[in-house]
């Protein structure tokens, strides 16, 4: 098998990740930190037979994503923070639609224009608020170049298993960073679309996608739908666990800040701490079982920290799986101040020793 | 082995270029590495700076607080990075604009790390290529730390040039080679 080691951006590895799956078709519309996205698109797409269009605004290009999708063609856009918002009223058509799309969030600094700097800001709008309605995105969020390459083609894969939305949540550090990327050839699967995409209606009966539901049962029976796939999607979780039994603290963090937790954690590790480091790669569905099974296993009781650039939004999700059991304690970093990994230990090695323990 | 270094100097120095080289020639050297550019509002004549990882581990946190080994371009960066450098630390600094004369506390330093002075404004400006002071710089640091070899040097910067910047490969290993030497008759 041929394999190739180059050097990446980790919006590169997520391009290239596209690609790998078959993406045939980008509409987008520039911002900063993900312009490397279309650039890439633009020069590669066209010699594969792709389409790559740059659209009049995110609006354009998202819905241009929904009219592709809806023909069965593996599409595509890219955002930052505020491109991303813009879109959120297609995303909830799409969701009901039940498109297979992918769509990448390179985070940036909000609220409102904010800054091009990293930020986690993003984090209840894409597992909780991407549009009206009752819906959500299959959400995975990669701290490498090499999982950006990876999860992105597999992302592809999770929109056609589950005619469902799966949104890359990625940030600028780890997209502007660059790292060793090994680019293997993926084994993407493929689902079957001659049942619902719209191809032309040759030598079949006509079929429409909608998403009016006037009638109050339907509509019902459209939500129940969703909910049960949702709750399908729960098989395929995926984190990362660096778990003892004796440990006593958990830091529990995604995304670019996990690599910093990551680093902070070995190190105290490494001086005899009992510390343990989680980090969900599925951010919708979120990891709860896993966590739970954390908890059960744990020999002392247990306290998880929640490090995030932001000022504590998946720290709820984290609350919501450990249910009482265990305290946990967010640990917020607002965009500009990402923390070293110095800082971190320090902060981590306060809530070891502090008191603020207490028993389910 | 962990080399943790920053490298800073006016937007324009070819900074960001210059990381880009040691890491890339790190990563066909077979090492793990991570580089990670300051990523704002940055423009020609402001400061600028990068942060590269090289290990034989798997690198965690791309950010920093303590480097390991400091490439300075300019006098901004000198004071902003020396202090943070690690006891011990080794640092290149381009004289022709950190004149040691000028470094109060020098010998104080000079205890604590091991400093470089190399000229390397001047030295790119001997081959009448003054923007090359990046590779002259990336020549001081191979002769230092040996991390990668020149082989793989060479391919990748040949890599980092591609097709369009070919004619530009033998005046930047001819700057290479001059900040090389230049380590190699003054320190060595």
């Amino acid at each position: 098998m041929k394999t190739k080691k180059i050097l990446a951006k980790g919006i590169e590895a997520i391009a290239l990740g596209a690609l790998e799956a078959g993406c045939k078709c980008y509409f987008g519309y520039p911002i900063t930190p993900q312009n490397e996205i279309p650039e890439l698109m633009a020069r590669e797409l066209p010699k594969r037979g792709g389409v790559f269009l740059q659209a009049e605004s995110e609006l354009a290009a998202i819905n241009m994503v929904l009219g592709a999708c809806a023909t069965g063609i593996r599409a595509m856009t890219s955002s930052s923070s505020p491109g991303i918002s813009l879109m959120c009223e297609a995303f909830s058509y799409i969701a009901a639609l039940e498109l297979p799309a992918v769509v990448v969030n390179v985070m940036r600094g909000g609220p409102g224009l904010g800054g091009i700097e990293a930020s986690q800001g993003d984090y209840f709008q894409a597992v909780k608020g991407s549009g009206h309605g009752d819906f959500h995105f299959m959400v995975l969020a990669p701290y490498n170049a090499q999982e950006a390459y990876e999860f992105t083609a597999k992302a592809f894969e999770f929109a056609e298993k589950y005619r469902n939305p799966v949104m890359i949540l990625s940030d600028a550090i780890l997209g502007q960073m660059k790292e060793p990327l090994v680019l293997k050839k993926l084994r993407i699967k493929k689902y079957n679309k001659n049942n619902w995409a719209l191809t032309g209606a040759k030598n079949r009966p006509s079929r429409f996608i909608r998403s009016l539901f006037l009638s109050s049962q339907e509509l019902k029976g459209k939500n129940l739908k969703l909910a049960k796939k949702y709750k399908k999607m729960e098989k395929d979780i995926i984190y990362e666990s660096l778990v003892n039994d004796e440990d006593k603290v958990i830091v529990v963090a995604f995304g670019s800040i996990a690599r910093i937790a990551k680093d902070a954690c070995l190190n105290l590790r490494k001086k005899g701490y009992p510390v343990g480091f989680f980090r969900p790669i599925t951010l919708f569905p979120f990891p709860v079982k896993p966590i739970q099974e954390l908890i059960k296993n744990a020999k002392n009781s247990l306290k998880f920290v929640v490090p995030e650039l932001n000022c504590g939004q998946m720290v709820e999700d984290v609350k919501l799986a450990v249910n009482g059991k265990a305290s946990v304690i967010p640990l917020p970093y607002p965009p500009s101040v990402i923390p070293f990994p110095e800082e971190l230990e320090k902060e981590i090695k306060k809530c070891l020793s502090s008191l603020s323990s207490r028993k389910a | 082995m962990k080399i943790e270094l920053i490298i800073s100097g006016f937007g324009g120095q070819g900074v960001l270029f210059a990381g880009n080289l040691i890491v890339l020639s790190a990563m066909r050297e077979g090492y793990q590495v991570t580089y990670l550019p300051v990523y704002g509002p940055e423009m020609r004549g402001g400061t600028c700076n990068c942060t590269v990882i090289i290990s034989e581990n798997e690198i965690a946190s791309p950010l920093i607080s303590k480097p390991s080994f400091l490439i300075i371009m300019n006098y901004p960066s000198f004071v902003k990075f020396v202090p943070t450098l690690k006891k011990g630390g080794t640092a290149i600094i381009n004289s022709d604009l950190v004149k040691p004369e000028n470094i109060e506390n020098l010998d104080t330093l000079k205890k604590k790390h091991k400093l470089y002075f190399v000229p390397v404004t001047s030295l790119a400006e001997s081959l009448n290529t003054p923007l090359l002071a990046n590779l002259c710089v990336v020549g001081a640091f191979y002769e230092i730390t040996k991390i990668f070899n020149k082989k793989n040097f060479k391919k990748a910067l040949k890599e980092m040039l591609g097709n369009t910047k070919a004619h530009l490969f033998e005046p930047n290993l001819k700057a290479f080679e001059l900040g090389a030497n230049y380590i190699k008759n003054n320190y060595k």
